[in-house]
This record gives C-alpha cells, structure tokens and sequence, in this order.
C-alpha cells in the first residue's frame, strides 16, 4: 500500500540492537532489539510498507524509521464473554436469592 | 552534542532527572541510606487544602463512596455468626482520566505549569499515562508518554494497548517500547531533548496529590457510619497509592485504621522477559511490582522516592488472578458496577477480610478505574485462551501464573494470603546496610529512619543488622 504525505502512520525504530542491551535482562530478552513504534503525520513525499520514512507525531517532533502501518487500528475490543464468569455470576445471585430469608 | 549512546546517557541520568523535576534533592542525598522524609514531602508547597483545591478546579476527586450492600449481604451469608466487616468503595473511576491517578497527575502538572515547563514526559504502560495526558490537555501543556506495550512480535495484550490508545485520545505522544527496563534510557533521552518536566509517579507532588483521598474516606465514612472506617484496602504496585491515602488518613485523624496493601500474586513470572510478558493479565497491581517496591523504594525516575509504602503497611495480602477477575463479575452482577481490574484486586482482598472482621466493623475499598475495551476479564480471558492458558473453575490455590487461571467454584474460595512482612522488612535493612560505604556503619539515627522505613521499632532493626553480621 502506498502512503503519501500527510498520511497517519505507524513507524517503527530500533532502539538497541541486541548487542547494546542492558546485562541484567532474561536471556530471551538480550536476544531480541529493543523496538520503538510511533505514530504521526507522514513528511516523506510517497512511501510502501517497509520504506525509510520520516514523520511528524502530533506535538511536531520528528522521527525516522519503516514505515509499518497507514492508520492502523487499535485492535483491541471487548472480545467474547467468558462462560465460566457467566455461571459465576448465575450462581451468586442465587446465592444472595436463597439468603433472602436467611439474613435481615 | 552529547553522545546518545545507552551509557553516556544512563551516566547523565542524574543530572537529567533533577533538571527535569524542579525540586532540589541534595539535601536528600547526603547521606547513603538516611534522609529526612517529611522535609522531602515538606517540598510541596500547597496545604492539604490547596491542594483539593487545585484538584478540585481540574475536575479531580470528591467521588461517590458506594456501600457493596449486596457483596455484604453475600459476605454476611459465608462469615462465621458476628462477623462479616461492611465493605465501602471509593468510585475513583468518576476522576477525569477515569481512575486515581488523576490525583497524582493533577498536582504534578499544576507544579509543572507554575514553574514554567511547556510540557511533561511519563514513562507508564499503565493508567497514569492516561491521567498525565488529560491533566496536561486541560493546562495546554504537551504530554509524551513511554510506554511498554509490545512483546518482540508486536503483540500487546489488550489492558495495555488500551492504556495507549487513552493516551492518544488526550493528545499525548506516545512512544511505544517493546519489553524491557531500558525503556528508562529512551525516557531520558526525551527528557534530554525536550527539556519537559519529569512527571513522575514518586515526586512528592504525585504522592501528595494522593493524600485528599485519605482524608475524603474519612469524612465519607463518618457522615455514612459515624466513625472513620476500621481498615482501607489499598490495590499496591509501586507504593504511591497506599503511602498518599495512608498520610491522608493520618492527616485526617484516622491514625488507627489499618492500612492494608494487596497485589494479584504473579508469581513465577520475570518482569523483564520478552516471552512472559503477555502471560500477566494484570498490568499493575501486582507482586512484580509489589514486592521489589516494598523492599526497596529508590528504584525509580528520581533521586528519593516519595512513595514509601512499607511505612504505612501494616498488612500485606496477595490474591490470585482468576479471585479478581471473578470479584469482577461479582462486582457487575451484584452491584451494578461495571469497573476495570485494578480497585478490584483490592475488593478481592476485602471480601475475604471481611469474613475474619467484626460485623460491626468497615472496610473501604480506595479505588475503582474505569472500564473499557481491553479491560475486562472478557478480552483479557479470550486473550489468554488464545495463548493457551488453561482457564477453569476451582480453587484458585492451584492457579499456576502464566499457565492457568482458576476462577473460584465458590465465593469461599476467596483467601487471605499474608505476605511475610517482617520478612520484607528485613530485605529492606539488608539493601540499607549495603549501602554503606566500606568500613562505615549504621549510626543511632540511620536506625530510627530504618525502624520509621519499615513501621518497625529501633530494637527489630538493630536484631536484623546484628542477625546479618553473624551470618
């Protein structure tokens, strides 16, 4: 897909290589760079997926790195109801239903 | 131009945060171990009063204080005959940014205004980012956030892409890092480039901006009951919120309510790790956070931290993910309350708390966060179960962290599980005394700031020190 500029995008950077790690992390941490992503009005005038490409984020800072994304969606929803809470729940309204008579 | 390579950086780190906070922390400093912390919080130069006032102008606190009428009545049923506290809780979501933070974030950028910052930077992957944003939307301030969001495949699990998405929606740029603790580095970078204020969650302004919560409880509660509540439930991470609401009800007068800290017990699991970072289906709250935080409070974005919670802590009780998810849906079910995980883990802890205390006592739950897509059990659950966790029913005992989730086959699975507190302290006393320089030791007064770290009294330490020197 192509961007243009003044597109909403997504880039991403590496911030430390491996190699440029902290000693003190887990082993499969130190194994993988230490990536930023950000998002910004594009400033490179026509750009692919996967292109070097600079951007303005939305207080006007710059930032270069690929371009990985043109307005990319959140992704995150409220997903499917999970049916072990559901018969939690069924189950404590009986409770306090059969405490009625119980307890003032 | 200064050289931006990881150590020339991390080596500047001091001098970067303290030109960035606006307070002066030599005084603090002097010495390895011992400083004067009530000079340290003395450095807020706003009375309690002002200081609800200038909350009060930003839209922050004076929030409802809910009876769980129906959580009781359930509570009443489990309990032994007399006993069964009554459980309160603070509606914190109603805050701006929709949990607490909002208080801490409120008088940190109120101080960053007055004192001429044109901007702020967070470094959070959790609500307090949200609560710096809007804080500093509503002042015209700029806001950036660093924040930990991905694992290295890019996936972050949906609390936390959705504590990003907040941020977003205030204005905020928001740097999302993949896994790991030099998200501290490219938060000093940006400090060092920007110039912004250091909005950190432990200056004494973030911590006093906690303390009209304290203080609200106690007024709530005696005008709902009479008398100032018998214990406050604070969910614990990095301190800051048990240690504001503790000197707020000091502050109030309610010196003998007991304080009580509980986390979501996520044992097992390395905070720093790449591969377990999307097996926690807590973001805060939890004993990754906790516990180091209990033991040792300076290791964080400034010089001495102002949150110091093993001062207040008088108990500390850890409570299984699938206990909070659960209270979750006991809490939407029974009540109406539809809120997001973190007052919750707290309201896990008060539920079985309840059953051991007098009927005629009170428990207050300090907070409630907002909810929101991400923030439930369903999209967190549906997101474990995609990554192969096991979610069933049970005892939550069995739950293994990053393997299963138990959710409780009944109410009266819901337990008290005390953290060795003494044992904390202890931690504490070892970490201070390393410290030291070689050949120096812990005179008279380092003892007493020690006794007064660890709500201890003077002999306990002196019986640590003298029990690490035998050794």
């Amino acid at each position: 897909m192509k961007c243009k500029t003044g597109d909403w995008v997504r880039i991403r950077s590496v911030i430390l290589a491996p190699h440029e790690r902290a000693a003190s992390i887990p082993d499969e941490t130190r194994a993988v760079p230490l990536e930023m992503r950000v998002k910004g009005w594009l400033v490179t005038q026509e750009a692919a997926i996967g292109d070097k490409v600079e951007i303005r984020s939305t207080l006007g800072r710059g930032y270069h790195g690929t371009l990985e994304a043109h307005n990319p969606p959140y992704g995150h929803d409220f997903a499917a109801a999970i049916p072990e809470l559901l018969r939690a729940g069924e189950e404590l309204r009986e409770m306090l239903a059969e405490a009625d008579g119980e307890i003032a | 131009m200064k050289s931006v390579d990881y150590e020339s950086v991390m080596a500047r780190r001091n001098e970067t945060m303290l030109s960035a906070l606006g307070l002066d922390y030599a005084p603090f400093l002097q010495h390895p171990v011992t400083f004067d912390y009530e000079a340290l919080m003395a450095q807020v130069a706003y009375s309690l009063d002002a200081v609800r006032e200038i909350q009060a102008c930003a839209g922050v606190g004076d929030t409802a204080l809910i009876e769980l009428r129906q959580i009781n009545r359930l509570v009443r049923k489990l309990a032994p005959k007399g006993r069964g506290a009554r459980i309160f809780v603070k509606d914190e979501a109603a805050n701006p940014s929709g949990s607490y933070k909002a208080r801490r974030a409120a008088l940190s950028l109120h101080h960053a205004k007055a004192s001429g910052f044109k901007g702020a930077v967070a470094a959070t992957s959790g609500n307090y980012g949200a609560a710096v944003a809007s804080q500093a939307a509503m002042r015209g301030l700029d806001c950036i956030v660093v924040q930990e969001v991905f694992d290295s495949l890019g996936i972050g699990q949906p609390e936390i892409v959705e504590k990003g998405r907040a941020c977003e929606v205030y204005g905020a740029e928001v740097l999302q890092l993949s896994v790991g603790p030099e998200l501290f580095y490219q938060f000093l970078r940006v400090l060092e480039e920007t110039g912004y204020f250091n909005a950190s969650l432990y200056t004494p302004y973030a911590i006093a901006g906690v303390e009209p919560l304290g203080v609200e409880i106690v007024e709530q509660m005696k005008a709902a009951t009479g008398a100032a509540p018998d214990a406050v439930i604070c969910t614990h991470a990095g301190g800051g919120n048990l240690t504001g609401t503790a000197r707020g009800l000091i502050k109030a007068g309610a010196s003998a309510c007991k304080v009580i800290a509980a986390s979501v017990d996520l044992a097992g699991l390395h905070m720093a790790s790449d591969t377990d970072f999307n097996r926690k289906h807590f973001t805060t709250g939890h004993t990754g956070f906790g516990i180091p935080f209990a033991g040792w409070p300076d290791r964080t974005d400034v010089p001495r931290n102002a949150a110091r919670a093993l001062r207040y802590m008088d108990r500390y009780l850890l409570v299984k993910q699938g206990e909070v998810f659960y209270v979750t849906e006991a809490l939407a079910r029974l009540e109406g309350l539809e809120r997001g995980p973190a007052g919750n883990i707290a309201l896990a802890a008060a539920i079985a708390l309840a059953q051991e205390m007098n009927a005629d006592q009170t428990i207050v739950v300090q907070e409630t966060e907002y909810a929101g897509a991400g923030k439930q059990p369903s999209a967190q659950l549906s997101f474990a179960r995609d990554r192969g966790i096991d979610i069933r029913r049970g005892d939550p005992e069995d739950e293994v962290p990053g393997t299963s989730v138990v959710i409780p086959d009944h109410p009266s699975r819901l337990k008290l599980r005390d953290v060795d507190l003494p044992r904390v302290r202890k931690s504490l006393i070892r970490k201070a005394k390393g410290m030291m320089p070689e050949g120096s030791a812990l005179n008279q007064e380092d003892i007493d700031f020690l006794a007064a770290e660890t709500r201890s009294v003077p002999q306990f330490v002196r019986d640590c020190l003298k029990a690490m020197s035998d050794r």
